[in-house]
């Protein structure tokens, strides 16, 4: 469930008046920028820049990236944005990396629906005149690159419908993949970036019965292989969604200084979508709420601000 | 004179009034006895024309209607027999002693008719449902209907593309990249789940220091496949799989610029490489090579079956100037309601080709 506070009645022009007002003379208002947006859904923000636009024939977006600066701006700039154009900014950034954030992307091709995917891939070609898939194998090489290309460009089946037979069939053909080590990339990545997700998770229920264990645990996590990583995540985006997303948080927030990005990331684009269970998550795995340990860990309006996305009064 | 004729008529009319009813006879007799001749003598050839009429209306892609019409409302059941007697690439004597249909005749005759309905029924399909079908087709039949597979991928537009796996959701309750990454086990499989998950972008920008050095990998991927294939090639795959349509023109001249020759001349052996190629920077040239082979002597099913595919789904603009080159073939090789079908989209490219 969505963790952000939107009023019943809203009057675009009025927002956007405020933000004007916000943004004009000395300095900036950011607590008013951040008690308008941080209480309107997308659609809602997208209404709030078109109103802007025509009364005073300037881009909303740009003004702000001009007032506002360091983690506030680039929370309030992701947040503004619509969330196709968000992914295929954060696709953009994840992939010009020197050293590509893999997880960025398998967490976007894994995490979203199938038609959402299709509309970050349409967003991406508006944006940057390539394809996503283009860039993903332009940056990349080997196996990480069939990998994430795979997962991309998938189109999954959307059904509900659930082969038993095959579950459990691939549930073996994945179990021999992992323990031989030799690893037929082939067969992983066929069925990681093919099946529909009901059928993944069925196929990860059968190996979870068949083995004991869960897949995540054969699949190392400290190993220094890329590719071994990218799979574990891939295959924890598909499995479990929330459950991923709580250890990103607890991830970042741990860390000695913050990981902003990591915690920008999660907190804007799943703030409308499953924040809440995800917050239940974390404060069952933790025994703190993550509102507390994200105010203890962060400052001043990128505090005020993240706060209100997870639903804090103001 | 008068009194010549006059006795001459006398004559006749006493001889004409004595001998008519042994003429009349005689007659009667000379015809049977000819008519009789005539079986006899032509158990093989009865009626000719109409022999050469049936041969004609079922040889050929399609079937001549008209001609069939013709023949068959002659109700009349010996003209039939004699018929069957001289189509002996239809009918086979049996050793009961009658003319029987040739079984493989019969198969024919049913992949003949169908064309027509499949040309109905495939133009009139929505065009994602179509492309669904035609890979669904095409994925099950194997190996050598893969080129199928390559030219729905290549030859759509990103959102065709899409749409067709959209619809293959609804028919199938599988994604397309799903069934061809099970059923497809060979080198293949790389090339063919990329191409049909591709969403390419189309705007005409492109890069030329890319294309140039993407021509130069090309290059040296396909002057190494004596060591190891290009399909297996990442980069080649890569390269044909991601990158836009205008940028792989780009490459495609580049790739001439700098060696001399086209990307398809050092792909003669690998013909879903070549394809691909084709389908994705010269459409024109493939599709002039689908109707060629289709249109001859010894052309296959699967040959013949393109022509069907080709005119139902793409758009006349592409199959412009098609039409002046095979017109003369497709007069001479293609008949009936089938015929005009062809003749009649290709015409529709002429003029909006012009337009």
């Amino acid at each position: 469930m969505a963790t952000i506070d939107v009023p019943n009645q809203v009057s675009f022009l009025e927002d956007a008046e405020a933000l004007r007002k916000a943004c004009q003379g000395w300095g900036t208002d950011e607590k008013a920028i951040i008690s308008v947006l941080g209480h309107r859904n997308a659609a809602q923000r997208k209404q709030i820049r078109l109103a802007y636009e025509e009364l005073y024939q300037e881009d909303l977006i740009k003004r702000l990236e001009s007032e506002l600066s360091g983690d506030f701006e680039r929370a309030v700039y992701r947040w503004i944005l619509d969330p196709a154009d968000r992914d295929a900014v954060l696709a953009n950034v994840a992939i010009r990396k020197s050293s590509p954030d893999h997880h960025v992307i398998i967490e976007i091709s894994c995490t979203r629906s199938p038609e959402e995917l299709l509309a970050v891939r349409r967003a991406y070609q508006a944006r940057y005149k390539h394809s996503l898939e283009e860039d993903v194998a332009a940056h990349t090489k080997g196996d990480i690159r069939k990998l994430l290309v795979a997962l991309v460009s998938a189109f999954r089946y959307d059904g509900e419908e659930i082969n038993t037979r095959l579950a459990n069939s691939e549930a073996e053909t994945l179990h021999d993949a992992i323990k031989d080590k030799a690893f037929n990339h082939e067969e992983v990545i066929r069925i990681l970036s093919t099946r529909s997700k009901m059928q993944l998770m069925a196929t990860f229920n059968r190996y979870r019965d068949n083995q004991s264990t869960s897949i995540t645990k054969n699949l190392p996590g400290a190993s220094g292989d890329e590719f071994l990583l990218a799979l574990r995540t891939a295959v924890r985006c598909l499995n479990d969604p929330k459950k991923y997303f709580e250890k990103v948080l607890r991830s970042s927030i741990k860390r000695t200084g913050t990981d902003e990005d990591a915690l920008t990331r999660v907190i804007v684009t799943r703030a409308e979508k499953d924040l809440k269970e995800i917050k239940n998550l974390y404060y069952k795995r933790n025994s703190v709420p993550l509102d507390q340990a994200v105010a203890k860990d962060t400052s001043g309006d990128y505090k005020a601000f993240l706060l209100t996305l997870m639903g804090k009064e103001d | 004179m008068t009194k010549i004729t006059s006795k001459v008529y006398i004559n006749v009319g006493r001889f004409g009034v004595s001998m008519a009813p042994f003429l009349f006879i005689a007659l009667v007799i000379l015809r049977l006895f000819l008519s009789t001749l005539h079986n006899s003598k032509t158990k093989k050839m009865a009626h000719p024309a109409d022999v050469q009429l049936l041969n004609k209306a079922l040889s050929g892609i399609g079937v001549d209607e008209k001609s069939l019409i013709s023949i068959l409302t002659k109700t009349h059941h010996e003209h039939k027999r004699f018929i069957r007697k001289g189509c002996s690439q239809f009918f086979i004597e049996d050793e009961r002693q009658f003319e029987r249909w040739d079984d493989s005749a019969i198969k024919n005759l049913k992949v003949e008719f169908k064309r027509f309905k499949d040309a109905v029924m495939l133009s009139l399909m929505h065009p994602w449902e179509r492309d669904a079908r035609l890979l669904k087709k095409a994925l099950k039949k194997g190996p050598q209907l893969y080129g199928v597979i390559v030219e729905i991928a290549c030859t759509r537009s990103s959102d065709e593309l899409l749409g067709a796996r959209k619809a293959y959701h609804s028919l199938f309750e599988r994604s397309i990249e799903e069934d061809l990454a099970t059923h497809v086990k060979g080198t293949e499989r790389k090339l063919l789940v990329a191409l049909v998950s591709a969403y390419r972008y189309e705007g005409p920008k492109v890069k030329e220091d890319t294309a140039k050095s993407e021509a130069k990998e090309l290059l040296q991927a396909i002057n190494n496949r004596d060591k190891r294939k290009p399909i297996e090639d990442e980069e080649v795959i890569r390269i044909l799989t991601t990158r836009s349509k205008p940028h792989l023109r780009e490459v495609y001249q580049q790739y001439k610029k700098i060696s001399g020759k086209t990307i398809t001349e050092g792909l003669e052996a690998e013909i879903l490489l070549k394809e691909t190629i084709e389908c994705l920077c010269t459409p024109h040239t493939y599709f002039t090579k689908v109707f060629e082979t289709a249109l001859r002597e010894d052309a296959n099913e699967d040959d013949k079956k393109a022509l069907t595919r080709l005119v139902s789904t793409q758009e006349a603009g592409n199959l412009k100037g098609i039409s002046d080159k095979f017109a003369h073939k497709i007069e001479e090789r293609v008949k009936g309601a089938y015929k005009d079908v062809l003749l009649g989209v290709l015409a529709k490219g002429q003029m909006s080709g012009q337009a």
